[in-house]
């Protein structure tokens, strides 16, 4: 076969892209131009990024001459990964507990009260357009500096997304047990315990697990405004510029984060197995 | 028939037993858990109860004092809207550089992640070596959280968006370099086949065999990426790396309270905005693959 009876053969598939695809050959030149209009915008040089990245050599290269390690404060530093753990463990858990009733009552099978729901639905979506962070500071205005204030904005963040998940579950969960109790005459409670109950709590479980790996990572950032744990460590010695201790810091929540990822992953696997 | 119930009833209170034992022992455990975590926070139930009111108190300060006869009025009369968004026109304007970080920094993640993923998929990469070291690498970049880049590049290139930009792109890069590469080691292997038998080398059989099967998946998940970026340009500011975030942690330092609620349910707009127009996108870039 010629290349021109190949080309016959499909003959679209050989045009020019603004002839194959005008649509998609319009969206690719319009964001080019969007990204030259930004880059304009922002007032971005080469010469501005290669001068900012010739600042950072003496930085990569105070990374890497760990100068006096025998006396670095390493209590403070192991202490500070404690408590971002503790940050993230405690504020998960008290956010499944909150959760729960919550999921119950924003779930249209349980509770019927349509305007109570949408208004319990809506503060959700609510405590979610916050970032953690916002929380954060807010919360250090309020607690204080230190690891209570991050774990009251990792229970309240929790607090918006479990809530939607939990409530999703459970409106998602299969009809026929809750009916089969329904229809034997039990109360409210017995039908939430035996019809609803079983078939959520696996998913619950699992996903307040995968919640807690990711609020391991949230809680190292929360120290970024004060809130405590290893990121307070580690704004402070990149303040004060201590760069040898800073990439220390940063291998040890890089290893600390990569634990709790493969356990928390070997958990769910279970729970979610049976 | 008797021996059948028997042995049913014996193998049943020994599978309860068995499970009521690790149900207690999944209780101790998370109880001893908590003990642990509460007394290296310090937490308790009193320094709650103390810090609610102070939250209470800090949330009705910059709630912001409107006057429902004067909602409309104009911004020099307190208690009207206009007095509430005085700086309207400065947070517009914030808002859009937070927009367009999240913007760039999600367009050059999604080219650096698309060009890094051929190499970090097990099934199409040119050989082990840039396998293992891409992987290594990519999981590097996304396990570093993207403040702390802001914050290095914050003393590198000094306070402005495009420090912000670069940790994002950075941290983007990394997060989407692992998903698109798990969409490839989904993909169908046999156009590729096809196009090696016609000769092709590894750069075509990428380009024609590979990308038109997983780009709809791809473009997905970089809207998906793109609104979470929308959500961390608005805070990546509090270290100084640009856009609104800036500017809510100055008006919070300097307890300008009512400017505080102002900003907070400026971004909360936006993301919701973004968030709704995105999801109906993924939508449909999913649908129309099904069609």
């Amino acid at each position: 076969m010629t290349d021109k009876n190949v080309i016959s053969l499909c003959p679209k598939a050989f045009l020019p892209l603004w002839r194959r695809s005008p649509v998609g050959f319009l969206i690719i030149i319009l964001s080019i131009v969007y990204v030259g209009f930004t880059i304009h915008f922002f007032g971005f040089s080469l010469t501005k990024i290669l001068g900012g990245l010739v600042n950072m050599k003496p930085i990569l290269t105070a990374m890497f001459l760990w100068q006096d390690f025998s006396t670095w404060n390493f209590s403070v530093i192991f202490t500070g990964l404690a408590q971002t753990l503790a940050m993230a463990f405690l504020g998960t858990f008290l956010a499944t507990l909150v959760c729960i009733p919550i999921s119950f009552l924003a779930s249209k099978r349980i509770f019927r009260f349509a305007f109570l729901r949408f208004f319990i639905k809506r503060i959700l979506d609510l405590i979610r357009g916050v970032d953690i962070l916002i929380w954060a500071i807010i919360y250090v205005r309020a607690f204080g500096l230190g690891p209570l204030a991050g774990l009251m904005s990792i229970f309240t963040a929790d607090v918006g997304t479990l809530g939607k998940l939990f409530s999703e579950a459970a409106d998602n969960a299969d009809t026929k047990q809750i009916e089969g109790i329904e229809s034997s005459g039990s109360n409210k409670l017995t039908v939430i315990r035996f019809g609803l109950v079983p078939q959520i709590i696996p998913i619950f479980i699992s996903q307040s697990l995968y919640f807690f790996e990711s609020n391991t990572r949230s809680a190292v950032i929360l120290g970024v405004v004060g809130a405590g744990g290893i990121g307070l460590q580690l704004t402070e010695r990149m303040k004060a510029q201590y760069w040898d201790q800073s990439l220390f810091i940063i291998i040890l929540i890089l290893v600390m984060v990569s634990i709790i990822d493969t356990l928390s992953r070997a958990i769910r696997k279970k729970v979610i197995d049976g | 028939m008797n021996n059948i119930l028997e042995n049913y009833s014996k193998n049943y209170s020994e599978q309860i037993k068995k499970r009521r034992f690790w149900n207690i022992f999944i209780v101790l455990g998370l109880f001893i858990a908590i003990l642990i975590s509460s007394s290296i926070i310090d937490f308790n139930v009193t320094r709650i109860a103390s810090g609610i009111p102070r939250l209470g108190d800090y949330i009705a300060k910059i709630l912001p004092n409107l006057d429902t006869n004067l909602l409309f009025a104009n911004s020099q009369i307190e208690g009207s809207v206009p007095y509430w968004y005085f700086n309207f026109k400065k947070y517009i304007i914030l808002l859009y550089e937070t927009f367009n970080m999240a913007v760039l920094s999600t367009l050059f993640g999604f080219v650096f992640a698309l060009l890094l993923s051929f190499f970090s998929a097990k099934n199409i990469t040119p050989n082990v070596f840039s396998f293992y070291f891409v992987k290594r690498f990519l999981e590097f970049l996304r396990g570093v959280p993207e403040i702390i880049f802001a914050i290095l590049f914050v003393w590198a290139l000094g306070v402005g968006p495009l420090a912000g930009i670069i940790a994002m792109t950075i941290h983007t890069t990394g997060a989407l370099g692992k998903l698109f590469s798990e969409v490839h080691e989904n993909a169908d292997l046999k156009s590729c086949e096809a196009i090696r038998s016609s000769g092709g080398g590894w750069i075509p059989q990428m380009r024609y065999g590979i990308l038109p099967q997983v780009l709809p998946n791809i473009i997905s998940y970089a809207l998906l990426r793109f609104e979470i970026n929308i959500r961390a340009s608005t805070v990546i500011g509090f270290v100084g790396a640009g856009g609104i975030g800036q500017e809510l942690y100055l008006v919070i330092n300097f307890n300008y309270y009512e400017e505080v609620s102002a900003i907070i349910l400026l971004i909360i707009l936006t993301v919701i905005t973004i968030d709704i127009t995105s999801g109906a996108l993924r939508q449909r870039i999913i649908k129309g693959v099904h069609d």
